[in-house]
């Protein structure tokens, strides 16, 4: 009966191997379905917003986290209440602009990339880009225009994977398009 | 320890992706669900690897199946198979009360229609989990009211 004596322990551990060959999956159909690695990367970005504006519902409803009031609390929040809950790691937050309108997300270990290897003919491929969408999803929901892109790449020989995240500005009319 | 709600929504995602890019080229809905059941086909495969890395040599196709439902089933999904048959010929149908990629649509028959889209990538895990311990195997799916639904598995005698 050794089969049944390791669960339990493993089964935390097997749901994040679920997320993340499934979300290699993904990517390399979408590498099927389109031809340059540019609108692979438009299509998981889109798919990553999509994916945020319904995770922050989810997000504000179990994390009991409040209102930010800047900018620097929202980026604490995103990396370490938010990416720990769903990815189980926790980002360092660094390189602040002076206007604290700017800063960097440092991922040491990326669990998207677990088994991933880049082939050469995929150099402008950013697999992660979800991540992105994701961001600028679940932000937009709570009235903030951010930009958020990968500037550094540890799938790319980079020694870490960095987000780099602007804000855009405050959205101040949440009436949807036509419903005025 | 990636959180349940994430592959949620990354399934439906993907499941809306592939549809989307079906309606601007035209393509049937078979091809959707041959797209979806081959992703899920290869994430079987990867997830069975390491899942039995460490388990005993099973005894039997039936033991096999056993684990499907009951190891395999509770780490993707976090609940057993509620029923196993076989008609001990090669074919097993696994029934699940309360499937957890239904669960979010409402029950009953109203997106009746829509559910195999939902059951594809489940069926491509399903088939590419036996595959890689050595069963070749075809597997519908069959829905009559959500969240219920069966898995129908066919072994393919070598």
């Amino acid at each position: 009966m050794s089969r049944q004596a390791n669960r339990g322990t493993e089964s935390k551990k097997m749901s994040s191997e679920l997320f993340t060959l499934t979300y290699g999956a993904l990517v390399t159909q979408l590498c099927k379905d389109y031809e340059n690695d540019e609108d692979v990367n438009k299509q998981l970005d889109k798919m990553g917003y999509n994916i945020g504006v319904r995770l922050i519902e989810d997000f504000l409803a179990r994390s009991n986290v409040g209102r930010c009031h800047d900018f620097r609390e929202t980026a604490d929040v995103i990396a370490k209440v938010a990416f720990k809950m769903y990815l189980g790691i926790t980002p360092s937050i660094t390189n602040w602009s002076p206007a604290g309108d700017e800063f960097s997300l440092i991922l040491e270990n990326n669990p998207l990339v677990d088994f991933v290897e880049l082939p050469d003919n995929h150099s402008s491929l950013i697999y992660s880009n979800l991540l992105c969408g994701v961001l600028r999803g679940a932000l937009e929901m709570v009235q903030m225009a951010v930009e958020a892109k990968f500037v550094q790449d540890t799938l790319k020989g980079d020694g870490v994977t960095e987000i780099r995240m602007r804000f855009i500005r405050r959205i101040e009319d949440n009436l949807p398009a036509g419903e005025e | 320890m990636a959180d349940e709600a994430l592959f949620l929504l990354l399934h439906n995602e993907m499941v809306a992706g592939v549809y989307k890019s079906a309606e601007q080229g035209e393509v049937e809905n078979g091809r959707c669900i041959t797209k979806l059941e081959n992703m899920g086909f290869r994430v079987g495969q990867g997830l069975i690897e390491r899942f039995t890395k460490d388990t005993a040599r099973f005894k039997d196709e039936l033991d096999i199946m056993k684990f499907i439902c009951k190891d395999f089933w509770t780490t993707v999904f976090k609940k057993q198979i509620d029923n196993l048959r076989t008609n001990h010929q090669g074919i097993y149908v696994l029934q699940d009360n309360k499937f957890r990629l239904l669960t979010q649509m409402s029950a009953g028959k109203q997106y009746l229609e829509h559910a195999s889209k939902y059951l594809a990538f489940t069926c491509g895990l399903i088939r590419g989990g036996l595959s890689n311990l050595g069963i070749k195997s075809i597997v519908t799916a069959e829905v009559s009211s959500m969240p219920a639904c069966k898995f129908q598995v066919m072994i393919q005698k070598l």
